[in-house]
């Protein structure tokens, strides 16, 4: 049996294992990603290119794409977001269970795009957190792809502190969230 | 009875692993709470008000009524199939169902069931 991923660095011997629980975690974080496709527009098309079968996005661990923000590990904002949608996206973000990540996808959902218009929220980092970003108009498959990678990096490398500390709960009051 | 141990040992396995690995993330994962966070809906939206209020039974009234009119129609369909051979007294008793069930709906146009819009409460 080949292993699916390598295991992290550890101690080896006879009939034993061992390693740090933050890396197990971190291990298992990174290859269970449940993603929450927020597509509002030619991004999510893309997406759903990127979901199907030739590009296949469930290797990476994200067999299921969850539409309850409930059982989500990480938010995919894909498209325009009009700043009436601006709260709604917020609300969304807030009730994803811990510990979150977010990536905006595109140019829109990152800065606003060509959308430089009194309507148009400037890029979706105005009223949430953001981990990556992935340019493009819309963005390849393949670039869809290479943001998740960075967010496995960014999942696989995290402190398991990291959500309780003062610079995180610091982050969130920024956005006004509790 | 020294058979079942490993039975046992199994059952022992199985529960100490889904409990203590549930158990495990409940306590070691992070956890953030807020009212927002809690609240029981999740598509974006603020909720407003209760869901236990008085609506009209109009629309309600309009299906329960289709249905019956909808079954009417079935018993039809046999007399259509043998009209020659129930020749004129099946046409009668025919005609006597449908002047039944046009009393009905007629009783039921004289009570305003059908306008929908009318403020009027319908008898």
């Amino acid at each position: 049996m080949t292993n699916l991923v390598d295991p992290p660095e550890g101690v080896t011997g006879q009939g034993f294992y061992l390693t740090s629980l933050e890396k197990a975690v971190a291990l298992a974080r990174k290859n269970s990603i449940w993603p929450l496709p927020f597509a509002t527009s030619c991004c999510g098309i893309e997406f759903m290119a990127t979901m199907g079968s030739h590009y296949d996005f469930a290797r990476f661990g994200s067999e299921r794409p969850s539409f309850s923000p409930r059982q989500a590990d990480l938010l995919m904002v894909m498209g325009t977001i009009a700043k009436k949608l601006g709260p709604i996206l917020k609300q969304v973000y807030i009730q994803m269970a811990e510990p979150r990540w977010v990536i905006a996808v595109g140019a829109c959902a990152s800065s606003g795009g060509i959308f430089d218009t009194y309507s148009v929220l400037q890029g979706i980092d105005k009223v949430i957190p953001v981990d990556v970003y992935v340019p493009g108009c819309p963005p390849r498959p393949e670039q869809i792809i290479d943001g998740l990678m960075n967010i496995q990096d960014l999942v696989a490398n995290e402190s398991l502190r990291r959500r309780h500390s003062d610079e995180y709960v610091g982050l969130l009051q920024q956005y006004g969230i509790e | 009875m020294m058979n079942y141990v490993a039975l046992l040992m199994l059952l022992i396995v199985v529960v100490g692993f889904v409990g203590v690995t549930l158990l495990g993330s409940h306590r070691i994962g992070p956890k953030r709470h807020s009212a927002i966070k809690d609240a029981v809906f999740e598509c974006g939206i603020e909720s407003k008000d209760n869901a236990r209020v008085r609506f009209s039974y109009k629309y309600f009234l309009v299906a329960i009524l289709f249905v019956l009119f909808d079954v009417e129609i079935i018993f039809f369909y046999p007399w259509a199939l043998n009209v020659e051979t129930l020749g004129v007294s099946g046409l009668i008793k025919v005609g006597m169902f449908v002047s039944v069930v046009l009393v009905a709906l007629l009783y039921l146009m004289d009570n305003r069931v059908f306008e929908l819009e009318s403020s009027e409460e319908p008898a």
